[in-house]
C-alpha cells in the first residue's frame, strides 16, 4: 500500500466491511433487547404488559413501579421495598471492596519488593484459594462465622467476600508490581522510608490503573453474589440480590411484573455506574505495563 | 582503620559466590572506584555498603562501626542508582526533599536545603516539574541533587553516567570531580568505564570473576598493573601484551621475541633484578605511548631503545597517529606524533620505552618482578 496508515488493522473491502457492520448491529441489539424490555416495561401500568405486546412503548408513563420496587413492595413478609436491602449491600460491599483491595495491594507489595522464604507458595496458594468453588466452603464457612459470632450479620459477609476476594486482588497486584522498578523501593529505603511510608509515598500512588481493574472486579463480584448473600445472612442482614429474588418470589396473587423488572434494574444500577465511571480506566488497566512507553 | 573498611566481606547466592573474600579499607574524603566488566560483582558489592544486600560472610563498618545489622536508612550514605530512580509520581522539589523528610527535617529547612541544592545543580527552574518531563541529563542532576541534600558520611554511585551520551557523559564527569574537591565526602563509585576510572578517583579497585585483582591509586593502576587482566582493562588504547623469552645478557636481562620478517627483536629489560628470571619464558607489556617514533620518544627515560620493524596499518587520530606492527605473532600498536611520515607496508623505527615495561607469567598471568 502507498499511502502510509496509522492504524493496524487488517484492510477490508467494503463489502466486507458492510458484512461485519451489520452483524455487528444485529448482535448489539439483540445484547440490547432485554435491557429495553426491562426499562419500558418497568415505566408501565401493569395491565399494559398484561395486554401483551411487551416490546411496545408505555401508552401511558409511569413512574409507580419503581416507587413501589424501592419502598413499598412485599419483600418476604414485610412490605419494605428493596431500599433496606439495597443499603445492606452498599455497607457489605464498600468496606469488603476497599479492604480486599487495600490487602491486595499489601500483598503484591511484599510478594514482590519483601521477598522472603517460601513466598511463591504462599502465592502458588492463594492462588489456589481463588478457584476452591463456593458450593465447597459453605459449610466450613458457616461454622467460622458462627464460632466469631457473625453468622447472619453484614460484617459476617463483608468477611466471607474478603476472604474470597483477597487471592484475586493479590494477584492483580502482583502482577502490577512486579514490573515496578526496585530501585525505586531501594532509594526509598536508602531515603529512610519503612515499610509502610514506601507503600504509601511509593507504590499506591502508581497503582491507579490496577487499582481500578480490581475494584470493578470486586465491586461487580461481590455485588452480584447470591450464594452467600443466601447462605450467610438473615432476614435483616439480606442483601440486594436475594431481595430481589425475594420480591419476584414472594408477591402473593398477581405477578406485579412491572415492579420486578423495576427492581431489578435497581439492583443493576450500582455495577452499571462503576463499568461507566471507572471503565475507562479499565481496559486500560489491563494492558498496564504489556507496553512500554 | 579507615572511615569505610570493608573486613573479608563475601556474598554468596545459594552455593555460587559472586564476591569473593574483599578486604578494603576507605579513607575520608576518598574517591575510591570500583572497576571491572560486567558481572563481575561491582553492584553487588556496592549494595552491601548500602545495606540492600546482606553480606555474608565478613564485616562492613563505617567510621569503625559495625554495619551488617544495621538497616540502609541509619547507615547515614545516600545513593545514586544507575536508573536514577526518581520517584515518578513526585515532582523535582519533592524528590530532592523525600529523603529529609523521612528523617524528620522541618518544611521551612527543608525547603531551604533543596533551594541550595537546586542552585549548586543549576536545576532550580525544574523544581516544579515531574520527572516524567526531564531530559537524562536533568534526570541525573535531580538524582544527584537527592544525594546531595543529605550530608551523608559516604556517598555510593552506581553507573551513575552509563545511561547518558558521550558528551554529556565527559560534561558530568568533570561535574562530579569538582563536586567532590568542593566537598570533601567520602565517594564509592561503580563503573565500568576505565576512563571514568582513572580520571575521577583517588583509588581504583579493579574487580573481575568476583576478586579484587588490584587495588591502588590510578597511577599505581596504569603504571605498576598486578597482572595480565589489569594491564589489559585498563588504559585505551589497551596495552600491548605479546611473548617473548628473558635471555642473560651479560648481568641484566633482554627480551627476545620474532619479528615479521622473521628476524628476532631484542629488547634490554630496564629492572637488573630480573636476569635472575633468565630462560623463562613471559609475556611483555608495553603500553602504546611507550614506543614511538625516536623522536618522540620521552626524554626523561634512561631506557629507550630502538629497533627496526616493519609497520602494517597506520591510523590517524588527530593529534597522534598509532602505527601498528608485530612483535611475538601479536599486533602491537605504537602512539606515533601526527607529523611523522609513516607508510604502511615499509620498515621504520620504533623507540620502545623499556621503563614502562612490565613482565608477566603466560602460566599465572601474575606480574614478574
Ligand atoms: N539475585 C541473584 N542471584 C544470583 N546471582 C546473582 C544475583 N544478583 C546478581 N547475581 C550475580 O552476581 C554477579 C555480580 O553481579 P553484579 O550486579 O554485582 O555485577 P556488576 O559488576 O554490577 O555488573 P554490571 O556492570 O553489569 O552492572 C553476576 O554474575 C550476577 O549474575
Ligand atoms: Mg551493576
Amino acid at each position: 500500500m502507498a499511502q502510509a496508515s496509522s492504524d493496524t488493522a487488517v484492510r477490508t473491502g467494503s463489502a466486507t466491511r458492510f458484512i461485519i457492520y451489520t452483524v455487528l448491529i444485529v448482535f448489539c441489539l439483540y445484547y440490547l433487547l432485554p435491557l429495553y424490555v426491562m426499562v419500558v416495561n418497568s415505566l408501565k401500568p401493569l395491565d399494559e404488559i398484561r395486554g401483551g405486546g411487551m416490546l411496545s412503548l408505555p401508552e401511558v408513563w409511569t413512574l409507580a413501579p419503581w416507587g413501589s420496587a424501592w419502598s413499598t413492595a412485599q419483600i418476604g413478609v414485610e412490605a419494605t421495598g428493596l431500599k433496606p436491602y439495597f443499603l445492606n449491600s452498599i455497607i457489605m460491599v464498600v468496606p469488603a471492596v476497599a479492604i480486599s483491595t487495600l490487602l491486595g495491594a499489601l500483598n503484591g507489595y511484599v510478594l514482590t519488593k519483601w521477598r522472603f522464604r517460601g513466598d511463591t507458595i504462599v502465592f502458588g496458594l492463594m492462588l489456589f484459594g481463588c478457584f476452591i468453588p463456593f458450593q465447597m466452603v459453605l459449610i466450613p464457612m458457616a461454622r467460622m462465622l458462627g464460632l466469631m459470632g457473625l453468622a447472619g450479620t453484614v460484617p459476617g459477609l463483608i468477611f466471607v467476600h474478603l476472604v474470597y476476594g483477597i487471592g484475586f486482588s493479590t494477584l492483580y497486584f502482583r502482577n502490577y508490581y512486579a514490573q515496578f522498578p526496585t530501585e525505586l523501593v531501594r532509594a526509598a529505603m536508602i531515603d529512610g522510608a519503612g515499610f509502610f511510608r514506601i507503600f504509601q509515598r511509593i507504590m499506591l500512588p502508581s497503582s491507579g490503573p490496577i487499582a481500578v481493574v480490581c475494584i470493578i472486579w470486586q465491586f461487580t463480584n461481590i455485588w452480584n453474589d447470591f450464594l452467600f448473600g443466601a447462605s450467610f445472612s438473615d432476614f435483616s442482614s439480606q442483601p440486594m440480590t436475594v431481595a430481589l429474588n425475594n420480591l419476584v418470589q414472594s408477591s402473593t396473587g398477581v405477578k406485579e411484573y412491572n415492579v420486578h423488572f423495576a427492581g431489578a434494574i435497581m439492583a443493576a444500577l450500582p455495577t452499571l455506574l462503576v463499568y461507566v465511571v471507572a471503565g475507562r480506566f479499565f481496559v486500560r488497566g489491563l494492558m498496564a505495563g504489556s507496553v512500554k512507553g | 582503620m579507615g572511615f569505610l573498611d570493608i573486613k573479608q566481606a563475601t556474598k554468596s547466592y545459594g552455593a555460587v559466590q559472586v564476591l569473593q573474600e574483599t578486604d578494603i579499607s576507605v579513607e575520608e574524603g576518598e574517591f575510591l572506584v570500583l572497576v571491572g566488566p560486567s558481572g563481575c560483582g561491582k553492584s553487588t558489592l556496592l549494595n552491601m555498603i548500602a545495606g540492600l544486600e546482606d553480606v555474608s560472610s565478613g564485616e562492613i563498618a563505617i567510621r569503625g562501626q559495625r554495619m551488617n545489622e544495621v538497616r540502609p536508612a541509619e547507615r547515614n550514605i545516600a545513593m545514586v542508582f544507575q536508573s536514577y530512580a526518581l520517584y515518578p509520581n513526585m515532582n523535582v522539589a519533592q524528590n530532592i526533599a523525600f529523603g529529609l523528610e523521612m528523617h524528620g527535617v522541618p518544611k521551612p529547612e527543608r525547603d531551604k536545603k533543596v533551594q541550595e541544592v537546586a542552585e549548586l545543580l543549576q536545576i532550580t527552574q525544574l523544581l516544579k516539574r515531574k520527572p516524567g518531563q526531564l531530559s537524562g541529563g536533568q534526570r541525573q542532576r535531580v538524582a544527584m541533587g537527592r544525594a546531595l541534600v543529605r550530608d551523608p558520611d559516604v556517598f555510593l554511585f552506581d553507573e551513575p553516567l552509563s545511561n547518558l551520551d558521550a558528551k554529556l557523559r565527559v560534561d558530568m564527569r568533570t561535574e562530579i570531580k569538582k563536586l567532590h574537591q568542593k566537598l570533601g565526602t567520602t565517594i564509592v563509585y561503580v563503573t565500568h568505564d576505565q576512563i571514568e576510572a582513572l580520571t575521577l578517583s583517588t583509588r581504583i579497585a579493579v574487580m573481575f570473576g568476583g576478586y579484587v585483582q588490584q587495588l591502588g591509586t590510578p597511577k599505581e593502576i596504569y603504571d605498576n598493573p598486578a597482572n595480565m587482566f589489569v594491564a589489559g582493562f585498563m588504559g585505551s588504547p589497551s596495552m600491548n601484551l605479546f611473548p617473548a623469552t628473558l635471555a642473560d645478557a651479560g648481568g641484566t636481562a633482554q627480551a627476545e621475541f620474532t619479528l615479521k620478517d622473521g628476524g628476532t627483536g631484542v629488547l634490554p629489560i630496564a629492572d637488573p633484578a630480573i636476569v635472575k628470571h633468565a630462560g623463562r619464558k613471559v609475556i611483555l607489556g608495553i603500553r602504546p605511548e611507550a614506543i614511538t617514533d625516536p623522536d618522540g620518544a620521552d626524554r626523561n627515560s634512561k631506557a629507550i631503545h630502538q629497533l627496526e620493524a616493519q609497520v602494517e596499518v597506520t591510523e590517524p587520530a588527530g593529534s597522534d597517529t598509532f602505527v601498528v606492527t608485530e612483535f611475538g605473532g601479536k599486533e602491537i600498536t605504537g602512539r606515533f606524533r601526527a607529523d611523522v611520515a609513516v607508510q604502511p607496508g615499509t620498515s621504520h623505527t620504533f623507540a620502545v620505552n623499556m621503563e614502562k615495561a612490565v613482565l608477566f607469567d603466560p602460566e599465572t598471568e601474575a606480574r614478574i618482578r
